[in-house]
């Protein structure tokens, strides 16, 4: 379904040249649900920006059903974190939703459905006519969920969506994701850099390193199909796979594609400002 | 009951705070000048006379219509040459960089000079009021634009990106949507330099229009209909920054409330 | 950040802003400048070659070396030093008056609540009504005197400085305001050390467009009424077809435009250096 081959990316900056990525390689099956946890400023955000089109590798490839990715394909919804960013605050949250179906022409009866749907599904029903700003953060996200869903997309990327939310409503939405994965049948790559999310959420999970950034592990996480906040949070199993990752996140903060100590934690907005020009 | 009485207790407070003050100051206007016998402040009551009898008969058609006129034509044009050259401009850090100081240059120009210098080229007419507006105004309006632009999100960029919506349907959705607040404020400057050049231009050449019968009354001194004139360009930049704010709140809705919500989370 | 690139309207724009020069082959800092210089230069050979075109005649718009040697000229004599201090003069007297007569104003008016909600709808009327209104009524009082140009200028300068102040005294933090109330601060003792700063950026913003706005009125007051000045000399060499001068004159009031804002900017940096808060222009 979706494969990343030798993903490599290098920033060629003014002083000097930031190697994000070193040699990515991994493989996500249709329908999965797979998250990507890795120490922060491994360069995620960059590695999702290249699957999605929106950024062009340095090496490497991204392949979507077996042709490369070289721009947005039209068959991929993307949620950003700041979703205070990624909604038209001109727009009310139906129009935000429906605003991408208009260049699929879909016919107004079929758009109307789907966009009902979508918002019917993410719980903001009632919502219509209000303007992103007059919704909560949590409430935000949901809208632009609903986007993405109404979209029908095969692969749903998610970068660290609830990253700005509070916890509560953070449980909440992680639920809201695994019942539409389950529910839609669409292969999601969820990134975060939330360890517990990442355990409570996959099917398996890919730990990367620092950056210039390698897989460090691809985990299954064998625990039960059917999760809740309470039970699955409290298993044995999950500890252990919680621990696990941990171990590994710590682990990867003293390794990367050199295999030796990374420089001083660089952070990772260093990315997006050196690609500008 | 007692919930209508104080509605109405609230309504009247605010007419009387809207309305007391200038309601005054007509008063001391009517009653200071009532007898007066200054030749170049004449009473109240008679510019009041003056202006029922100068502003709604002929004058009406051949004075005040064509200023209306030649103001919104320039206003109008200069509006969609601004924004669609903000447009590009802002849309290419090249053709921003190139371009930036000679606008400003432009923009520094105080725009009255200007009609003398659109004269050599447009004569007299209303072809050179209209240009002389246009090349007035459109400055603020083009580099706000070329701002708002520059300031489009990039988060909501990369989801358009992401989501195919490009070419015009982006253009109208994002890009024109999100600089809407700059363009508004240029559009504002603008319009107060478009009254300031209608008059002026119409004062420095014309054979009819607001600005050339105000100085016509005023050099052949009939004192009570220049006041007139006077009150009547007073009032009408008041009606338009009336109109403009109407319209404003209804374009920028959107924008003023996501300031208040940013202001109290 | 959001909120700053959208209310920075017009603000602050130069080679430091935001997304400013990166590029792969030249030292950031000098690529904006030299991009810009290449726009001038364009400029000035676009305005050299395009009076040797038929597009458009010499007569109209003289070369731009033509219009130098008039520069250089005009430099060279007294009447145009006289003009521009008359105008300078002007603009300077014009501007002082209206900032201390609008800061005085929005102090008292902003620090009444009631004295506020009476004069709102007044200062809603008056601010709109274009000052050119006024020319008629200075010409018959002052004619082409000083008092003439002033009377204008101070108009027109007065409410960008009022409303500013205004929208700065209503700006002030409730929480920095409950603070001085519980610590009995008195009325004056709130102006001075809660309002006051909190209006300080507002008051520069005012001043700055304050600025302009004086110098096109004085400019106006000049050109229109005939007062001495850089645009009396612009209408004078115009009737007598000294056309080059024409421009050459447009120009230095272009240039003075750009100082004037340049300098008014700096000023409103500096002064600004260390605030944050979001403001909008009125």
């Amino acid at each position: 379904m979706l494969d990343v081959r030798n993903l490599q990316k290098v920033y060629t900056g003014r002083h000097r040249n930031v190697e994000a990525l070193r040699n990515l390689t991994f493989h996500i099956g249709a329908g999965e649900l797979v998250c990507l946890v890795g120490p922060s400023g491994c360069g995620k955000t960059t590695l999702l920006k290249c699957m999605a089109g929106l950024l062009s590798p340095t090496g490497g490839e991204v392949r979507l059903d077996g042709s490369p990715v070289t721009g947005p394909p039209p068959g991929m919804a993307v949620v950003f974190q700041e979703y205070g960013r990624s909604l038209f605050a001109w727009m009310n949250v139906r129009d935000n939703v429906a605003l991408p179906l208009r260049r699929k022409k879909l016919g107004k009866a079929r758009e109307r459905e789907l966009v009902d749907h979508a918002l019917e599904v993410v719980g903001l029903a009632d919502a219509h006519r209000a303007h992103p700003w007059q919704l909560s953060g949590g409430m935000q996200q949901r809208v632009a969920i609903a986007r993405a869903v109404a979209f029908e997309p095969k692969v749903l990327l998610m970068d660290e969506p609830f990253a700005a939310v509070d916890a509560q409503t953070r449980a909440e939405l992680e639920d809201l994701i695994r019942r539409l994965w389950r529910e839609l049948g669409v292969t999601v790559l969820f990134v975060t850099h939330d360890i517990d999310e990442a355990v409570y959420l996959g099917q398996r999970t890919i730990i990367l390193s620092t950056s210039p950034t390698v897989v460090q592990e691809d985990l299954t996480i064998d625990l039960p199909d059917e999760r809740d906040q309470l039970h699955t949070r409290s298993s044995t199993r999950f500890a252990e796979l919680r621990s696990h990752v941990y171990e590994q996140i710590q682990r990867a903060k003293h390794h990367n594609g050199d295999t030796e100590a990374p420089p001083a934690d660089r952070s990772e907005d260093l990315a997006p400002q050196t690609t500008k020009s | 009951m007692t919930r209508t009485t104080s509605t109405v207790l609230t309504l009247v407070r605010r007419a009387l705070l809207a309305l007391g003050l200038p309601a005054v100051l007509f008063a001391v206007w009517w009653f200071a000048t009532a007898g007066s016998t200054d030749f170049y402040v004449p009473p109240l009551s008679t510019v009041l006379g003056k202006f029922g009898e100068v502003w709604t008969g002929e004058r009406l058609l051949s004075d005040v219509v064509p200023s209306l006129v030649r103001l919104s034509a320039g206003y109008l044009l200069a509006v969609v040459a601004g924004v669609g050259l903000g447009l590009v401009v802002g849309t290419s850090r090249v053709v921003r960089d190139v371009l930036e100081p000679v606008l400003e240059l432009f923009r520094a120009i105080p725009p009255p000079v200007l009609v003398p210098v659109i004269m050599l080229f447009a004569g007299i007419g209303d072809t050179m009021k209209v240009i002389v507006i246009v090349s007035g105004c459109i400055w603020p309006i083009l580099l706000n634009t070329v701002e708002g632009v520059r300031a489009v999100d990039e988060v909501l960029s990369d989801t358009c990106r992401s989501y195919g919506i490009t070419g015009p349907s982006r253009l109208w959705h994002l890009t024109l949507r999100s600089a809407s607040p700059q363009i508004v404020t240029g559009m504002r400057q603008a319009l107060s330099i478009a009254i300031i050049l209608m008059v002026i231009s119409e004062m420095f050449a014309a054979s009819n229009g607001l600005g050339f019968t105000i100085v016509q009354f005023q050099r052949s001194f009939a004192i009570a209909e220049m006041w007139s004139g006077v009150l009547l360009l007073g009032l009408l930049g008041f009606a338009l920054s009336l109109l403009f704010r109407f319209a404003e709140n209804r374009v920028l809705a959107w924008y003023h409330g996501l300031r208040r919500a940013q202001r109290n989370p | 950040m959001l909120t700053k690139t959208l209310a920075g309207a017009g603000t602050d724009r130069g080679p430091g802003g935001p997304g400013g020069g990166r590029s792969r082959r030249m030292p950031a800092g000098l690529v904006t400048p030299l991009r810009g210089l290449a726009g001038l230069t364009g400029l000035v050979v676009l305005l050299e070659v395009l009076p040797h075109t038929p597009l458009v005649s010499a007569d109209y718009l003289p070369p731009a070396s033509k219009t130098a040697e008039a520069l250089w000229q005009l430099l060279a004599e007294d009447a145009f030093w006289t003009a521009l201090g008359d105008t300078l003069t002007g603009w300077g007297l014009g501007l002082a008056v209206a900032v201390v007569a609008g800061v005085v104003a929005g102090i008292v008016i902003g620090s009444v609540p009631l004295l506020r909600a009476v004069t709102a709808s007044t200062i809603e009327f008056l601010r709109p009504i274009p000052s050119v209104a006024l020319i008629p009524v200075a010409v018959l009082l002052y004619g082409t005197e000083l008092r003439s140009k002033l009377l204008l200028v101070v108009y027109a300068a007065f409410w960008q400085v009022l409303v500013q102040v205004l929208a700065g005294m209503q700006d002030v933090d409730p929480v920095a305001d409950d603070t001085a109330r519980s610590y009995r601060l008195g009325t004056w003792g709130r102006v001075r050390y809660v309002m006051w700063p909190t209006a300080l950026p507002y008051v520069m913003t005012g001043v700055r467009l304050a600025a302009t706005v004086a110098l096109v009125l004085t400019i106006t007051a000049e050109l229109v009424i005939g007062a001495p000045g850089l645009g009396n000399q612009i209408a004078v060499a115009q009737t007598s077809g000294a056309v080059p001068r024409v421009y050459a004159l447009v120009l230095v009031t272009g240039v003075l435009g750009v100082t004037i804002n340049l300098m008014a900017r700096a000023v409103e940096r500096r002064a600004l250096h260390w605030h944050q808060s979001i403001r909008r222009e009125g």
